[in-house]
């Protein structure tokens, strides 16, 4: 999968909860959204993105979900 | 007009909590108050002759043929236009009667020409019916007189004709034009003697009229009459019926001979249309039996070589084998299915079951995906369902209706004439306000007898930002209803959102730079909407086609929540579904996270029931929405794809990057009546089935499941239910249905809120709005009316976040794209029949200002350019649009309008941003290289098909 689109896909995901005043709220937001709607191909990708460090570009939102809600995340191999 | 068949009570039905008795010719009747002596004379039995009056409109009382005798009053009164009255003695048959009936019909006749044996109405004719109930037998005046003979027959509509010699000015036709439609395009011109119908100073074709049909349904006698019935003659059966055009669901009475269609006729029972219809559902029927329409399955190993006719099953054994060796090969999750919301529930929900029973994953998706995607996870998110609140009927209850991001003249007619009817009011009844949110001035914000009280021609991509100012307005002047909210949604969510709401920077002023749309506009629609006791609002996809399409559609729940509008008849949220079963393809468990009845998959006791069901484990993560599934298919981790009914080749955006996936598929299966655009891609075809070929059922906008039933053998031998059980069959995995009513059978048996579904039901109610279970047997009209699905309603805060589709000097101008009211979707069907006169090609409207900086002309083919790609159109130089903004449709494949269209899309949903496209237009434009290039490939994909033996008989 393109990396470059499914960071913009997941930035697109934090921009809507950032609005969201606690920042805890807004960062399960978006681990929420990403485990019930991505394929896991799409979030290993992402996952494995964030491991081999390309988070340039990233949403601060995205990573912290990405990072604080790994192991929801992270699909059976 | 209707089948004299069809029992026709002569006026509309009364509504009345007080009922009042009389006697009809000796037997008391007892009827609402307002119920006219002849509506009451019908239900006891009793039909009083008539020629102007029927149940579609109201009392007119012109033809003085339905006269009656009222005991105890001078003259002989009009049963049509006398209400009837306590205690009233009413005598329908008399020598006097009977005479000045006579002398009625005698003048009538006198004046028409008298070959009925050859007359296309012969049968089925209300002035030949009546000249034999009235006893007839002379006409003292002769035929020499002055007369109307000699009238001309207008034929340029492609459906139907209009023959002024047959006409007696009855006005029926002008009145249904008027009172049904809402088009006011006929009149009676003249006066006395000259009185003549007329579509304005022209003919029909060139005239204002939309050809609905309600004229020719109203009319009498042969004077508008279908050309299937000069054709054919007159149909001998019939067969109720759901439209497979758009997501209005209207009934029609399929009209036959042996096993051919001879005329639709809508409903008058229909709950969605009430007897009305439109140019598409009326009369654009004949693409079933196109010559163009697949009869036998074929296949081929790659798209390069010409198709090989096999038997069924070998084209099953043959697509099985593929799907068996590339999840061999490349994994269970490499393969996947799109079902279609142009076929039915039970076929889409075999579709998705064949993926996840028999594939294994949950790599399903459906074209909502590409239209209201949104919706489903918007309403869901804030009110608890995904779907609709209200009935259409609701809607006749409404004071000051919202329509956003929809045209329903063109994209859902038939509500749309319901939709002005309440607009206009109705004799000492006040009509509804009309605020139409919209970056084209849509036809609904000035047609006869309708204005907008605003129309807030926002920017395109500023519906978050105008819903927002409305709200905010709301909130700060104090318009919220605060005793709803405190009562039926979550109080803790609320204040947040208002915080949020209440925000200078959500003001109309602070946001009149995004929106386009001066504030004082925005905070006088925002007072109309909050202090009209019913507010309704409307949407199409117009609100859903956005990168913040789902925020937009919760921004839509929050200001029906903040305004109390949900929860009772003549309010709500209503989204205008595009295609005729976009609503039931959701409720089947065609996204990639739900199973039917919209469950999660990671739901374990969802899905150990349907594991019980199905004998097989059923996936827990979610699959690939399209998008996702093309670019995996790009990326090579997706090889296959079983697509039913649907043409992504054509409606998808950013076509060039749809092209590289399907080409990197290894076996692509197509199943369609046509060979569309998809299909050119495929690997294997699979003959589809029309709507007129099978069992089922759609479900339209409201929730309305309406029965689909089989008028004509399936042409290539298996309707498409069957096709999906043989191809699972293939694949090793059973589905033994012997009928589509067990298939539903075993969805009331998985989905809560289809529980009370079945066809018997179906058959004895007509239609079922869901939820239909214990709380509800006979179905839900209006959701949420004690509380919300989800308990209390939610608010959520939608910040406006302008789409990054941006213009640049490179690209000025915003494209936004959208439907025309005689062609459907990708225009497989419409473009295949006489439908195509009103549209043959798509074209693009642009300002006139806009025109004339670039030197293009009306009628001129002009070049039009995105940083996607280009493609040519013929300009259209028109004031409905705003300078900056252009607009097209996407109807015919050679247009290639999604050539341009972008990646963009939904943030929560993946649905395509069609509504926002930076581009530029240049005049004295060629062909584009893309459109050389779909020439070439088309023709030669067309070329491929085994000639004539695959074609069916030209209709």
């Amino acid at each position: 999968m393109d990396g470059t689109k499914l960071v913009h896909m997941a930035n697109q995901i934090a921009a809507f909860f950032a609005a969201e005043p606690d920042r805890n709220v807004a960062i399960e937001g978006v681990a929420t959204h990403l485990k019930r709607f991505w394929e896991p191909r799409m979030r290993r990708e992402i996952l494995a993105m964030v491991d081999s460090g390309q988070v340039k570009g990233m949403h601060e939102l995205v990573l912290a979900a990405l990072q604080g809600h790994r192991q929801n995340l992270q699909p059976a191999p | 007009m209707y089948s004299n068949k069809v029992l026709d009570h002569g006026t509309k039905a009364q509504e009345s909590a007080t009922q009042v008795t009389l006697q009809i010719d000796g037997s008391n009747v007892t009827v609402p108050a307002g119920t006219s002596l002849m509506r009451a004379a019908v239900d006891k039995g009793v039909k009083i002759p008539k020629l102007c009056a029927t149940d579609s409109l109201d009392a007119f009382g012109s033809c003085r043929l339905c006269i009656v005798e009222v005991e105890g009053r001078r003259g002989f009164p009009a049963s049509c236009t006398t209400p009837c009255e306590n205690g009233m003695k009413v005598k329908t048959q008399s020598k006097k009667l009977a005479e000045l009936r006579r002398g009625v019909m005698e003048l009538y006749i006198s004046d028409h020409p008298l070959d009925c044996l050859t007359c296309p109405a012969n049968g089925n004719c209300e002035l030949q019916d009546m000249a034999g109930v009235t006893g007839l037998r002379e006409v003292r005046y002769g035929y020499d007189g002055e007369n109307h003979l000699t009238g001309e027959k207008d034929t340029s509509n492609p459906y139907f004709t209009f023959d002024a010699t047959k006409c007696i000015v009855c006005s029926r036709c002008v009145r249904a034009c008027e009172e049904i439609q809402g088009t006011f395009a006929l009149t009676v011109q003249g006066r006395g003697f000259d009185s003549k119908i007329a579509p304005g100073p022209t003919d029909f074709m060139s005239s204002e009229c939309v050809s609905c049909g309600a004229c020719v349904q109203a009319c009498p006698t042969a004077t508008l009459m279908e050309k299937s019935i000069y054709d054919q003659g007159q149909p001998d059966h019939a067969v109720v019926t759901t439209c497979a055009y758009c997501g209005v669901g209207c009934a029609f009475r399929a009209e036959m001979k042996g096993n051919e269609v001879v005329r639709m006729v809508p409903h008058k029972d229909g709950k969605a249309n009430h007897g009305h219809s439109c140019v598409k559902g009326r009369f654009a029927f004949g693409y079933a039996t196109h010559k163009d329409r697949l009869k036998t399955p074929m296949i081929r190993r790659k798209i390069t070589d010409p198709w090989q006719e096999v038997s069924w099953e070998e084209a099953f054994a043959y697509a099985a084998s593929e799907i068996q060796r590339i999840q061999k090969q490349y994994g269970r999750t490499s393969v996947g299915g799109i079902t279609s919301s142009r076929c039915t529930n039970e076929e889409t929900f075999l579709v998705q079951k064949l993926v996840r029973a028999a594939f294994g994953n949950n790599n399903v998706d459906t074209c909502a995906r590409v239209c209201h995607s949104p919706t489903g996870y918007g309403l869901k998110q804030t009110l608890g369902e995904s779907a609709g609140t209200q009935d259409f009927d609701s809607v006749d209850h409404t004071d000051c209706i919202i329509v956003i991001g929809a045209n329903p003249t063109d994209g859902h007619p038939v509500f749309a004439s319901r939709m002005k009817r309440r607009l206009r009011g109705r004799p000492g009844t006040e009509g509804a306000g009309l605020i139409v949110i919209d970056p084209r001035r849509i036809d609904l914000v000035r047609t006869p007898h309708v204005e907008a009280e605003f129309h807030l021609q926002l920017k395109p991509g500023a519906n978050v930002a105008v819903l927002n100012a409305l709200a905010h307005v709301i909130v700060t002047e104090g318009l919220a209803k605060e005793d709803y909210i405190a009562q039926r949604c979550d109080v803790g969510e609320y204040a947040k959102w208002r915080t949020f709401i209440a925000l200078p920077k959500n003001s109309p002023e602070a946001l009149e730079n995004d929106t386009g749309v001066p504030a004082a506009q925005i905070r006088g629609a925002a007072r109309l909407f909050a202090s009209a006791p019913n507010g309704a609002i409307y949407y199409g996809l117009g609100v859903t086609e956005h990168s913040q399409g789902s925020t937009t559609v919760m921004a839509i729940a929050n200001l029906a929540m903040v305004t109390g509008n949900i929860g009772r008849t003549g309010v709500g949220v209503n989204p205008l579904r595009g295609q005729n079963n976009v609503q039931g393809s959701c409720d089947m468990g065609s996204f990639p996270h739900e199973l039917p009845g919209y469950r999660h998959v990671s739901d374990a006791s969802t899905r150990a029931l349907f594991q019980a069901a199905w004998g097989r484990p059923i996936d827990s993560e979610p699959g690939l929405r399209i998008p996702n599934m093309f670019d995996a298919a790009v990326d090579g981790s997706f090889k296959a794809l079983y697509v039913q009914g649907e043409d992504i080749a054509q409606s998808d955006p950013d076509t060039q990057h749809v092209q590289k996936a399907l080409e990197a598929l290894e076996c692509l299966i197509v199943q369609d009546i046509f060979l569309n655009e998809t299909a050119k891609y495929a690997h294997v075809l699979l003959p589809g089935s029309s709507f007129l070929e099978k069992d089922g059922t759609f479900t339209n906008a409201e929730r309305r499941i309406s029965p689909v039933r089989k008028v004509m053998p399936p042409l290539a031998g298996l309707a498409d239910w069957e096709v999906t059980v043989a191809f699972a069959a293939a694949l090793g995995y059973q589905m033994p249905y012997s009928h589509p009513s067990e298939i539903m059978d075993e969805i009331a048996r998985l989905t809560p809120t289809f529980t009370g579904v079945s066809y018997a039901k179906l058959d004895k109610l007509g239609s079922i709005q869901w939820p239909c279970n214990a709380g509800a047997p006979d179905g839900t009209p209006v959701m949420h009316e004690n509380e919300f699905v989800r308990g209390k309603g939610r608010f959520f805060i939608t910040e406006f976040l302008a789409t990054e589709e941006r213009t640049s000097r490179k690209f000025p101008l915003i494209l936004t794209t959208g439907r025309i009211l005689s062609q459907y979707n990708v225009g497989a069907q419409t473009r295949r029949t006489e439908n195509k006169v009103w549209h043959d090609q798509d074209v693009l409207e642009i300002h006139p200002h806009d025109a004339e900086l670039r030197g293009i002309k009306h009628g001129e083919l002009v070049a039009l350019h995105s940083r996607k790609g280009d493609t040519a159109l013929r300009a259209v130089v028109t004031e409905r649009m705003q300078p900056g903004v252009v607009y097209t449709t996407f109807h015919h494949p050679e247009s290639g309008v999604n050539v341009v269209t972008t990646e963009n899309s939904d943030w929560a949903t993946n649905c395509p941003e069609y509504k926002v496209t930076a581009v530029q237009v240049t005049a004295h434009a060629k062909k584009s290289e893309w459109q050389k290039d779909y020439e070439s490939f088309s023709s030669s994909q067309e070329g491929f098909l085994p000639g004539t033996a695959t074609r069916g008989e030209t209709n």
